[in-house]
């Protein structure tokens, strides 16, 4: 177990390693060479197919929508949840708006009467105590209302749980992320896309994964512990089918702005339907302790409409469901003989291929 | 008593008749088998290892003052390692793991049951000493030989980022299994082993002492408030323990005998460890709460000086938190995957226990209604104790709610939460107990006025330090981060310049404590006057070394707390 444990790591520093060089050596070119080939197989096979002019580029900054703001910038809006982009999302905010309030009455509530008893019933004001200890009736009432409130709370309550937990439609695309030390791993079966996602190095300190490009030096990049070298791009509108499993240790799949969390367990494949309202970038954190890194490995989703989207598909190699069969068969192979999720291996084949014919 | 002759030819006087002989040094401290010792050891240990834990909160809150990682090279030098990438955010989860374990198992459990517990359960109850005198003394130092395990793992291999153990004091599994080689977590859980065996024997020794030897005349429901919370305790003790110890064996035996009762390649679930886990870690946390119900609750009548309202309720309120603190322990694991009837369950389930908690605070309200009150030291911490745990007990019904969690599960918006419960509740219990019973304890008045001193300052600075962390887990911050997006900032700076203000008052707490032990004037037997009716306050202070040699008898017609069913 051990062995084969070593050599997968072996194998997965190699291709990190390969993927690494390309992308020092030569990162731009490396993009115009993929556009050079996306648009050759668009000439040969799918002839006059307008989606597939235009090379995928990241949502700029201005797309932002889930992200932590700081107080300097919106006071208030940072004392309180991200907006909410998901159907479960605005339903919780509702909820949780509600559930401020009423702890906020109850908290006052008592302070209140703790300030009243500190006024009315000090040694001054009262210098003879009362020896009453039993009062039926205000002890029913207190036992009371706490359940008839708590019985107010628990009706939404379970709403919310029952929507969260629906189950995704048939045609649900399935997004399985991965938690690896100290990265995620994606993958879109559906398309046959596979890709690791590293979070970008930061401006200042050391270099906490190597090799990967420093936040910032992209014009999209958003800030530095949030932003990733590759983002996951999902359809905007569409049903996901979010699984989540872990490598070696838990990891949580967290994005605050979708109202979504869920662990990412070794052995366990944990499932829950996503459905993201608006195009945009939302940010998310690892958020289950898991080891070292665990505060280095954001989640970066990229939410497109769904022409947009299967360009991305397409940047990555992945075959978009419509599109010419003959396309398919040789992007099917590589995913499958690259079955270390790479960020850049599957679209060398495609080239390859594109180049044969 | 005759038989602790026998073992060292200390004193042929050790069955005198007088009851203030001590022994000599060592034997006395090394050695003892008196309660009140063995409570001051405790008190004395708790305070030490709070020194400690804090010290860490403290190094936590200025790493985090700012984004970056400021210091964390400078403590990995510190601690005698190798400055990296990896050794640094070790040390960061060394920090928290250290920091949660020496708080929970080494501060707030020591103080409150071993100390408290320990001084005044037996005075209490009109009790000579604890029931197995022998077996308190092993539960101390088994309490301190785990203290040393812990410090001890800090010191040893504990993964690819260096020394120590770096998984959080919930110690998951696999992180804690596969993924922490070297020692030191080893060492981490056998600290829980002792500390936990420590905590049963001790566990045992209050059911059998508060059963068996409560004075004549003193039925259960005529015990004191805090008796009442120290025996719900001691159950929860007895019965939450021992599912952590079998929890962290399997961890000891997946680490080094190759079983896989976590690890999925050996048909193992790491979801089982945290379901055994929280099995313990719920009760736990009414463990840490309890005693401080029960602390709270002497310190109110007193000082309002009426007896608690709704006695019976109050009593049964515990032993309701007690029984359904049992079967709610999944919330701590809403995020991990589970059936939605499952969820809805835990949801509901806990819910349940805020009416309990919430009887308990209006009891308290209401005992002061139509009181006298004196604001006194230990009164000030009291009603601070009300009022924040109230809102650590709000923000707990908000958590409740499996579908809110999804958001803030993980998050800082827990972390405010569980310290405005403990940081707050079980601590403000602690130095409301500590002020209130300090010169019973030593003799010797601390000044009230730098009580007062330390409580305001100590209640704006914790209040500083984690209300915002409400903000910042609303917005997505993480837990056991040792660094945040630029975002995250402001909150975090506040936060971090509350420790201060809290680290301050807690100058003044030793201050005051230095001050009562060398200039502090005597106290008397009963130094609170009319409103203090436990049987503590019929002693001297301190109380002789062996007391209740004649048994107090309690009248049917005692004024005791006045909860007689009869007389109400």
């Amino acid at each position: 177990m051990t062995l084969g444990r070593s050599l997968k790591r072996a194998y997965t520093l190699l291709i990190l390693s390969l993927s690494m060089g390309v992308l020092a050596l030569m990162p731009s070119s490396a993009a115009a060479q993929d556009e050079a080939a996306t648009t050759e197989v668009a000439a040969t096979e799918t002839a006059g197919d307008a989606a597939t002019d235009g090379l995928y580029t990241p949502l700029g900054q201005d797309m932002v929508k889930g992200i932590p703001v700081s107080a300097e910038d919106d006071f208030y809006g940072s004392m309180n949840v991200q907006p909410q982009f998901s159907d479960v999302g605005e339903y919780a905010n509702g909820f949780h708006v509600a559930l401020i309030w009423i702890m906020a009455i109850i908290s006052v509530f008592v302070l209140g009467l703790i300030f009243w008893v500190v006024v009315r019933y000090n040694k001054r004001a009262n210098p003879t105590p009362s020896k009453t200890t039993h009062n039926t009736f205000i002890e029913v009432v207190w036992t009371l209302v706490p359940v008839l409130i708590l019985i107010g709370i628990a009706l939404p309550s379970i709403s919310l749980l029952a929507m969260q937990y629906e189950d995704p439609p048939e045609d649900a695309i399935t997004v399985k992320a991965t938690g690896a030390q100290w990265n995620w791993q994606y993958s879109l079966p559906d398309y046959g896309v596979e890709f690791t996602s590293n979070m970008l190095n930061l401006k200042e300190g050391p270099e906490i994964n190597p090799g990967i490009r420093q936040v910032g030096s992209e014009a999209w990049d958003g800030p530095g512990q949030l932003e990733v070298d590759n983002r996951l791009v999902l359809p905007v509108g569409k049903p996901l089918r979010i699984q989540t499993t872990a490598q070696v240790v838990i990891h949580s799949f967290a994005v605050p702005a979708l109202w979504f969390k869920l662990d990412a367990v070794p052995g366990r494949l944990n499932e829950r339907m996503l459905t993201i309202n608006e195009p945009g970038i939302y940010y998310g954190q690892c958020s289950e302790l898991c080891g070292v890194k665990h505060g280095y490995m954001p989640i970066a989703i990229e939410a497109l409409p769904m022409d947009k989207f299967e360009d991305w598909v397409r940047s990555k190699g992945g075959t978009v469901p419509g599109d010419a069969p003959a396309e398919e068969a040789p992007s099917d192979d590589a995913a499958d003989a690259d079955a270390a999720a790479e960020t850049e291996a599957p679209t060398e084949p495609a080239a390859d291929a594109a180049a044969a014919e | 008593m005759a038989t602790t002759a026998e073992g060292f030819d200390a004193p042929a006087t050790d069955h005198a008749h007088d009851a203030d002989h001590k022994p000599s040094f060592f034997v006395r401290w090394f050695m003892s088998t008196n309660h009140k010792d063995i409570g001051t050891l405790y008190l004395i240990f708790a305070i030490f290892a709070g020194i400690i834990g804090g010290a860490i909160s403290g190094v936590m809150r200025m790493e985090l003052a700012e984004p970056g990682i400021q210091y964390l090279q400078w403590w990995v030098e510190f601690m005698g390692g190798e400055p990296s990438v990896n050794a640094n955010f070790h040390m960061w989860n060394v920090f928290i793991t250290a920091h949660g374990l020496i708080m929970v198992f080494f501060m707030v459990m020591p103080a409150m049951i071993g100390g408290f517990g320990n001084w005044f359960v037996p005075l209490m109850i009109g009790a000579p000493d604890m029931a197995f005198p022998r077996m308190n003394n092993i539960s101390f130092w088994l309490t301190v030989a785990g203290f040393c395990s812990l410090l001890f793992s800090m010191f040893v291999p504990g993964g690819i980022g260096g020394n120590g153990a770096g998984v959080g004091w919930t110690v998951y599994a696999p992180l804690s299994t596969t993924g922490s080689a070297g020692p030191a977590v080893d060492f981490a859980i056998f600290s829980l082993h002792l500390a936990g065996a420590g905590s049963i024997l001790g566990a045992t020794n209050f059911i059998t002492t508060i059963l068996n030897m409560r004075a004549p005349g003193m039925t259960l429901h005529k015990m004191p408030l805090f008796v009442w919370s120290m025996l719900v305790t001691a159950f929860l003790l007895l019965l939450a323990l021992p599912v952590l110890a079998a929890a962290i064996t399997m961890l000891l035996t997946d680490r080094n005998f190759d079983t896989a009762f976590f690890n999925p390649a050996g048909g193992g679930d790491p979801v089982l460890y945290q379901h055994l886990f929280w099995f313990f870690g719920h009760p736990e946390v009414y463990i840490m709460i309890l005693p401080g119900f029960g602390m709270v609750s002497q310190i109110v009548a007193t000082f309002s000086r009426k007896p608690v309202f709704g006695y019976l309720g109050m009593a049964y309120a515990m032993v309701a938190i007690g029984v359904v603190g049992f079967v709610v322990w999944a919330h701590h694991m809403y995020t991990v995957g589970m059936d939605v009837n499952m969820k809805m369950y835990f949801t509901a389930a806990t819910m349940v226990i805020a009416v309990p908690t919430g009887v308990k605070i209006f009891s308290w309200i209401a005992t002061m209604w139509g009181g006298s009150i004196e604001f006194k030291s230990p009164m000030v911490w009291a009603l601070g104790f009300i009022f924040l745990f109230t809102v650590g007990g709000v923000t707990g019904v908000y958590l409740a709610n499996g579908g809110i969690d999804d958001v803030v599960h993980d998050t800082y918006f827990v972390v405010a939460h569980f310290h405005y419960v403990l940081s707050m509740g079980a601590v403000f219990s602690l130095f409301a107990a500590f002020y209130y019973w300090f010169p019973k304890m030593s003799g010797r008045w601390h000044s009230e006025f730098l009580s007062h001193v330390h409580f305001w300052l100590f209640f704006i600075g914790v209040n500083i330090i984690f209300f915002p962390q409400h903000f910042l887990g609303w917005q997505g911050m993480p837990r056991r981060y040792p660094d945040y997006t630029e975002a995250y900032s402001y909150w975090n700076e506040i936060s971090s310049m509350g420790y201060h203000v809290m680290a301050f008052s807690m100058l003044i707490f030793f201050a005051n404590i230095g001050y009562a032990l060398v200039a502090g004037r005597k106290a008397e037997g009963n130094y609170w006057g009319e409103g203090a009716t436990t049987l503590e306050w019929t002693l001297s202070s301190p109380p002789p070394f062996h007391q209740f040699e004649t048994l107090p008898v309690i009248e049917d017609h005692h004024d005791y707390h006045d909860h007689t069913p009869s007389k109400a």
